[in-house]
Order: C-alpha cells, then sequence, then structure tokens
C-alpha cells in the first residue's frame, strides 16, 4: 500500500481523544478507534501527498517503521476508514 | 485488558454514546421500565432546549445518540428535534414501542439519513411479551416492524430485554429479526427503575447464563449487545465488544428533565452529575462534574480482588449491584461464580430510584355487593 495514493473516507469525521482518535463512519455507522496520535496525523494529511510513504517520510517517521504504518493503514482501508483516490 | 480499555477508564473528551430519553410520557407500563417511565414531567426539556442540547453534541463531536423515552415519539416535537439532530451531524437511533408507526410515519422514517430504529420486543410470541410490555403490545411491535419492512426502511434493529422467560427463545427472536430484514440486540435485564420490583423474578438464573454466554459465542458480531453482558466473560472465552463499566467514562444518560446520570440504569441521586441547563450546559458535566471524576478515578475491587475472575468481568454493572442492595467494591448479584447469591443473602436495604413517573395504577372499582 506504500505507492498508493489515498484519503480519508469523506464521511469519516474524527474525533481527537488522549489515546489518539475517534473515527465514526456515518455511512455504516461504525466507529473505530485510531490508537496513535501520529497515525491521526498521518490519516488526517494523506491527501495532501503523492501516496502513503511520502506521506510517512513527510512526517519524519523513520522508514523501520512503515511496514507497521502500512499494516494499520491496510486494516483502516478494510474498516473503508481511508480510500484509494 | 488492552492498553486502550484501561485509557477509556479515565474517560474521554465526549462520551461515545449517550441515551437521551426525551419524555417519561409513555402509552405502555412495562414491569422492567429502566425509567419507571409513564407520565410525562412537567419539567421536560422545551422544543428549543432539546436544540440547544442537539447542538453541544455537534460541538463535541458526539457523533451519535440514542434517543428513547418513555415512548420518544408522544412528543410532538419529535420529529423535530430528530430532524434538527440528523441534520446537524448527529445520527440517531431510537427506541420505540412501536405504537406511533403507522405505514406512513414508516415511509417518513425511511425516507430520512442518519437514522436508525429500535423496536422493542420481550417475547418471541404474544403470552411471553405481553406479560412484561402489556396486552396487544406484541401485536403492536409486529405491525410496526411490518410497515418497517414494507416501506423499505432497510436493517432497522429489535431489542430484547433477556429475562428467565424469554432467554429460551433466542433461536425464535433471531429468526423473527432475520424474517424482517432486522437486526437483532439484546441487553441484560437491571434492577432498575420499576425493575427494582421485578428483577427477582425476571432475571436470569445460573444455569441459563451459562447457556446465554455460550449462545452469544456462537453468534458473535451478527448479535447486538450494547457489551451489557461483559459479566458472562467470567465462564471463561471473552464476548466481543467494550469489556468495562463504561458509566460516566464512555457513556452517560439525558433524561427527559436535562438531569445528567452516569448511566441509563441508574437514575438515582447517587449519581446524577448535573443538569443541562446549568451553566456550562452538559459538556461542563461531563468534563468537570464530580460525580462523574470519582467514576473515572481507580476503582477497588473490594471482595473480588482476591478472584481470579476480576480481569474478565470487572465486577460487573454497577447499577445491578447499586439497585439490589450490593456494595460497588464487590460482586454483580449475577454474578457467574454464584458470589452474587451468596453477597445478596446479606445485602443491604434495596435503594429506590429517584424518581417514578408511573402511572397510577388504576384501582377497579366494583359495585359493593350486598352485605
Amino acid at each position: 500500500m506504500l505507492d498508493s495514493p489515498l484519503k480519508l473516507h469523506p464521511s469519516v469525521a474524527l474525533r481527537p481523544e488522549p489515546f489518539g482518535a475517534l473515527a465514526y463512519h456515518y455511512d455504516n455507522r461504525r466507529l473505530i478507534f485510531l490508537k496513535h496520535p501520529t497515525i491521526v496525523d498521518v490519516v488526517k494529511d494523506l491527501e495532501q501527498h503523492p501516496d502513503l510513504q511520502s506521506t510517512l517520510s513527510a512526517h519524519g517517521i523513520d522508514e523501520q517503521q512503515w511496514d507497521n504504518y502500512d499494516k494499520a493503514i491496510c486494516s483502516l482501508i478494510e474498516s473503508d476508514v481511508v480510500v484509494a483516490r | 485488558m488492552t492498553a486502550l480499555t484501561e485509557r477509556m477508564k479515565d474517560g474521554l473528551d465526549a462520551p461515545i454514546c449517550i441515551t437521551w430519553e426525551l419524555t417519561y410520557s409513555c402509552n405502555l407500563s412495562c414491569v422492567h421500565c429502566l425509567s419507571s417511565s409513564g407520565r410525562r414531567d412537567p419539567k421536560e426539556l422545551t422544543t428549543e432546549e432539546a436544540f440547544r442540547v442537539v447542538d453541544e453534541l455537534r460541538n463535541m463531536q458526539v457523533f451519535y445518540v440514542n434517543i428513547g423515552g418513555g415512548e420518544p415519539m408522544i412528543r410532538r416535537d419529535f420529529f423535530d428535534i430528530v430532524e434538527y439532530a440528523t441534520s446537524s451531524g448527529v445520527g440517531v437511533k431510537f427506541s420505540t414501542n412501536g405504537t406511533y408507526i403507522d405505514a406512513a410515519t414508516a415511509q417518513r422514517l425511511a425516507a430520512m439519513d442518519y437514522l436508525d430504529i429500535q423496536i422493542s420486543l420481550d417475547g418471541a410470541d404474544a403470552a411471553t411479551n405481553d406479560a412484561i410490555r402489556g396486552e396487544g403490545s406484541y401485536d403492536t411491535a409486529m405491525t410496526a416492524m411490518r410497515h418497517l419492512k414494507d416501506a423499505g426502511f432497510g436493517e432497522f434493529k429489535i431489542s430484547v430485554v433477556i429475562t428467565r422467560h424469554n432467554i429460551a427463545q433466542l433461536d425464535e427472536f433471531k429468526a423473527i429479526a432475520d424474517e424482517f430484514g432486522a437486526q437483532l440486540r439484546i441487553t441484560r435485564l437491571r434492577p432498575s427503575g420499576r425493575a427494582v420490583d421485578t428483577w427477582e423474578e425476571l432475571h436470569p438464573t445460573l444455569d441459563q447464563q451459562r447457556i446465554l454466554h455460550q449462545w452469544l459465542l456462537g453468534h458473535g458480531e451478527n448479535v447486538l449487545t450494547g457489551d451489557s453482558f461483559f459479566h458472562l466473560n467470567a465462564l471463561g472465552e471473552s464476548l466481543p465488544g467494550l469489556n468495562l463499566c463504561g458509566a460516566g467514562r464512555v457513556v452517560c444518560l439525558i433524561d427527559p428533565i436535562g438531569d445528567v446520570y452516569a448511566c441509563p440504569f441508574v437514575i438515582h441521586d447517587e449519581f446524577l452529575a448535573g443538569n443541562v441547563r446549568d451553566d456550562g450546559g452538559f459538556a461542563a458535566v461531563w468534563r468537570t462534574s464530580d460525580c462523574f471524576s470519582e467514576l473515572r478515578g481507580p476503582q477497588s475491587a473490594g471482595a473480588c480482588a482476591s478472584c481470579g475472575s476480576w480481569d474478565a468481568c470487572q465486577g460487573g454493572c454497577m447499577a445491578a449491584k447499586f439497585f439490589t442492595g450490593l456494595p460497588l467494591d464487590g460482586p454483580d448479584p449475577e454474578c457467574v461464580g454464584g458470589d452474587g447469591e451468596y453477597a445478596l443473602a446479606s445485602a443491604g436495604a434495596v435503594p429506590r430510584p429517584s424518581g417514578d413517573h408511573s402511572k397510577p395504577v388504576a384501582v377497579q372499582l366494583g359495585r359493593r355487593s350486598n352485605v
């Protein structure tokens, strides 16, 4: 997924919380927990960059951790929070 | 216990799940009504005040609200409030007994966005249901569901409170839900409201709780539970959902007169955190009330501290303990380890709920026979 252009689903709202954020999908009425503040920043910013890896590097995330972020984003794609653009 | 649930114990910036009861007025008099509803309270929020509550929920990014009562559709401004909420981005799920859903209303509901409906049903047949909810209420609910199906509403919910008398009907409830293209939601009976007097004879037995646990594990996430059965996790495998008491941490209740309680099942002064009419409104109550701060602090396991199942069941439901006269830092009255029954034997006086809006009991006036 690292080289895919992505964005936050337009029907998803993010609410900041001490642990990260609460995402609510207005279309399927599902709540999803984003369990880290950094992943919240990345998700919010996906649309501003050509693909996932450039978003990660723009946020100064160490390349060794990209795999973990890739997995996290994949699970957000499964729950339709993040979509291709 | 995950790190996330640990964080939730400290409370969130805004609730995830709010129950908002719009009125104490109800055409039914269910024997287990958690809010002792029946008659409207003269101090109920006006339409304008209800709109201000919605504004606050929107500003706090509360994504949806569970509207109930009483029977919320009795309010003449019911649709005004619901439409104001959904157009503000606050989705609505409302609970109803179905009396006011005729064919035309079903079509109106089906045309609305961000709206979900929950029809209450406490028996898979008329006899079982009506014994709890009153004569004719089964037919009323089934008629409403038929209207919703015919109107193409989509997947509404059928909401069942599990009792000793309907627990054998789980598969039948599921079949009814499937027939209507609905989703089944089953929740735990708490000794709250009028159930303070009926819980003892209605709550499931220990053997029934074991059957329920197995049934829930078998049906997974297809059956909703409001995460209300986490006390059963002490039986072994954990049920899906949040394994904690969310009272004042992730959930709360706004009652018809604007009082804010820690959860829908604790309408009692002890758990009253404030009122939406107070300075600072609902947000201030949620964020700064002493009552909620206390619930978010560390909780003692008390008598359960040495039990190996504490991590699994978290001591169970606060409301269930409170309204059976048990200490809050001890076993749930329905503790699957049997400690609840033991504790109940020496329980203190049972507190009465703070308000009672029950309709006066109709006294049968018979002709005096000749003496």
